[in-house]
């Protein structure tokens, strides 16, 4: 028999192929957004290589929000999340195997995308390289935060705008250093520093994010 | 520890502690800001390079410190309250978390104000303003979380779990954004960068600080018998309280 | 000894105390069924009695260890039916229920789930998703984890009888009646009155302000 947070990956990722059109909308608005910069601050290659790399990522956080919610509001309003937690699994393995099969069904395929975007933005090869690495380490971070932020909102009827004012502000260190990454990449330095400290932030979500997600979902239990 | 305590006692008596800490508050707050004000604007020394624009330090560096120390406590409360259970503890909470998001923007409007003069534009994305900026989303973001619950039992949770998760990441955001600033302006002198400052303007210095911190506290404890009294408005001991106040 | 029990158990929503200092037993072949009229706090009770809340004082245990602390034995004997289903509408009736057996580490084959589903009525909609079935139809492929789950001691049931047909009612009843008789025990809630062939315990909330 497989174990139990083994199936219910499966079931996570079986239900994103059944919605898989519903997903495909965060990434059409991350291709949109990024389109309408070269149109509103012009077409210049190298205006476009400067702004480049905190385009794709600030297109990537809002992306990232509008799936979010996906992560618990559909469990939790038909009640599959009470089974859940009545399963005698712990909740925050529950916690991280819902993060990841959200991570690789909304974000994994942003990812698959960025080379477009690259193309788009002028962006060097080099930059390119740092772009995938720091959304690599980075988005993990963002379905993992995020994860807290849908816990506590999940029981409320609008929580849309409500996750954005509570995690934008959160993420901005991830953002700082993921872009100032691909800056030095573009200026050919080394930017293992940056990677370092997202690395450390990933741990640290990683380390604090299940728990604290587990003990926000039984808040909005209750 | 707590559990054999009726929790609506307890409410009663975070009300009467409040209620014997307001005056201890209200007077030192009203002595200690004067007094610091005072010295501060009138007797002070004017700085050799800013004139008396730099006054304005009184305010903006108290505000600016507090605004963090009120969010700790906030963080504080919450905890204590998620652990142990405490409901006075949310509605200490949440009564801080206004008055920390007002501090915030005192200490936002007198930097920009005080960048007007120095840097010839009100808004500049130095380190400590942007900084600040963000700590007032968090206390916005709070304040959001705790308004859109009906249950207000719940809403405390709630906020509590987001108030430690923001001071978590107060010190990332805070390290993260100097970084960002030395980065990308690494030719603005910040004003703040000066350690040295002559002991005849920090003494009315650190006296608005002191004075500053005990405002905010006697704002926080009004606004926490105000949410005691909102919350259990038909419970017996408020309507006695109620009417004694009357008679 | 008894199989879930609560002791000295209050609870507060929205700052109104719903109510306090509530004990009860659920013992072996027992049924306890919760009466109160609406906004009692019948839910609330029978959330914190399988351990989706917390109550404000007081503590549940099951076969007197505290359920907070050793959730994983009791969720592995409790069957707990709430006014959530818990189907998730894209999957058909099989694929929920496969699902929650295999989080529920119960081991059954498809085509036992598949004559369970018979049994209840449901036959040809086993594979068609569940936003196609009736409310009543959605509350009998929910209801039929009380016949998966054999394993399970403990019924928690909030309403069972809502929304069933008499037939449905019937085939409930007939298991309510089956499981207690392997020594099995039921904490229920319901507006109907209840004709069971065995004895049942009240236990009244009253509506406080």
């Amino acid at each position: 028999m497989t174990h139990p947070l083994i199936s219910l990956f499966q079931r996570d990722l079986a239900l994103a192929y059944k919605q898989r059109a519903e997903l495909l909308q965060p990434i059409m608005f991350f291709l949109l957004v990024i389109t309408l910069f070269p149109l509103g601050i012009g077409p210049g290659p190298e205006t476009l290589q400067k702004v480049g790399p905190g385009v794709i990522w600030v297109a990537a956080l809002l992306s990232s929000l509008l799936g979010m919610d996906r992560l618990f509001r559909e469990d939790f309003q038909d009640g599959s999340l009470e089974q859940l937690m009545l399963s005698g699994a712990s909740l925050s393995w529950v916690v991280l195997v819902k993060v990841a099969a959200h991570w690789l069904s909304t974000t994994l395929p942003l990812l698959i995308l960025s080379p477009i975007l690259a193309l788009f933005l002028n962006l060097t090869e080099a930059m390119y390289v740092s772009l995938i690495a720091t959304l690599l380490l980075g988005t993990p971070i963002l379905s993992l935060i995020g994860a807290i932020a849908v816990a506590l909102t999940v029981g409320l009827q609008r929580g849309g705008v409500l996750l954005s004012l509570l995690l934008l502000p959160i993420f901005i260190p991830l953002l700082i250093f993921a872009t100032s990454a691909v800056d030095a990449a573009a200026l050919s330095l080394p930017y293992n520093g940056q990677l370092g400290i997202i690395a450390a932030l990933f741990l640290l979500a990683l380390a604090l994010s299940p728990a604290a997600t587990a003990f926000a979902l039984r808040v909005s239990q209750n | 520890m707590w559990k054999w305590l009726h929790p609506y006692a307890k409410t009663e008596e975070a009300y009467k502690l409040s209620q014997t800490l307001l005056p201890w508050f209200g007077i030192s707050a009203l002595i200690a800001l004067v007094a610091g004000f005072a010295w501060g604007l009138l007797f002070a020394p004017a700085d050799y390079q800013q004139g008396d624009s730099f006054r304005i330090i009184y305010i903006h560096v108290p505000s600016a410190l507090m605004s963090m120390g009120a969010y700790s406590a906030m963080a504080i409360a919450a905890f204590i309250g998620l652990v142990w259970q405490i409901r006075p503890a949310f509605m200490t909470m949440i009564a801080i978390a206004p008055v920390g998001a007002v501090v915030t923007f005192v200490a936002l409007f007198t930097g920009a104000a005080w960048g007007k003069p120095m840097w010839g534009t009100w808004w500049v994305w130095d380190a400590r303003l942007t900084s600040e900026l963000i700590l007032l989303f968090l206390y916005l973001g709070v304040i959001a979380l705790y308004k859109s619950f009906d249950d207000k039992q719940q809403a405390g949770k709630a906020a509590g779990v987001m108030a430690i998760v923001g001071v978590v990441n107060l010190p990332i955001i805070h390290f993260s954004v100097e970084w960002w600033n030395t980065l990308h302006q690494g030719a603005t002198i910040s004003k703040f960068a000066k350690p040295s400052i002559a002991t005849e303007m920090l003494w009315p210095l650190l006296i608005s600080l002191f004075g500053m911190a005990m405002y905010i506290g006697y704002v926080t404890l009004l606004r926490l018998q105000n949410e005691i009294i909102r919350r259990e408005a038909h419970r017996p001991w408020v309507i006695a309280l109620m009417r004694e106040d009357k008679e | 000894m008894s199989l879930l029990s609560g002791h000295h158990l209050s609870c507060s929503k929205r700052d109104r105390l719903l109510f306090d200092d509530i004990s009860l037993a659920v013992e072996p072949s027992d049924v306890l069924y919760i009466r109160g009229p609406n906004g009692a706090g019948k839910t609330s009770l029978i959330r914190i009695l399988v351990g989706l809340s917390t109550p404000d004082t007081g503590s549940v245990t099951y076969r007197d260890n505290c359920i907070r602390s050793h959730y994983d034995v009791f969720h592995h004997h409790l069957v707990y039916f709430g006014h959530k289903l818990g189907l998730n509408t894209h999957f058909s009736p099989l694929e929920n229920l496969r699902h929650w057996c295999k989080q529920h580490q119960i081991s059954v084959r498809d085509d036992h789930i598949v004559s369970v589903l018979d049994e209840l009525g449901l036959v040809g909609l086993e594979t068609l998703p569940v936003s196609s079935l009736s409310a009543g139809q959605q509350r009998r492929v929910a209801l039929a984890r009380l016949w998966l789950k054999n394993h399970a001691d403990m019924w928690v049931l909030d309403e069972p009888f809502t929304a069933l047909d008499v037939q449905g009612i019937a085939l409930l009843k007939a298991r309510l009646v089956e499981h207690t008789a392997k020594g099995g025990g039921v904490i229920m809630t319901s507006h109907q009155d209840l004709a069971l062939s065995i004895p049942v315990r009240e236990l009244a909330l009253e509506y406080r302000i």
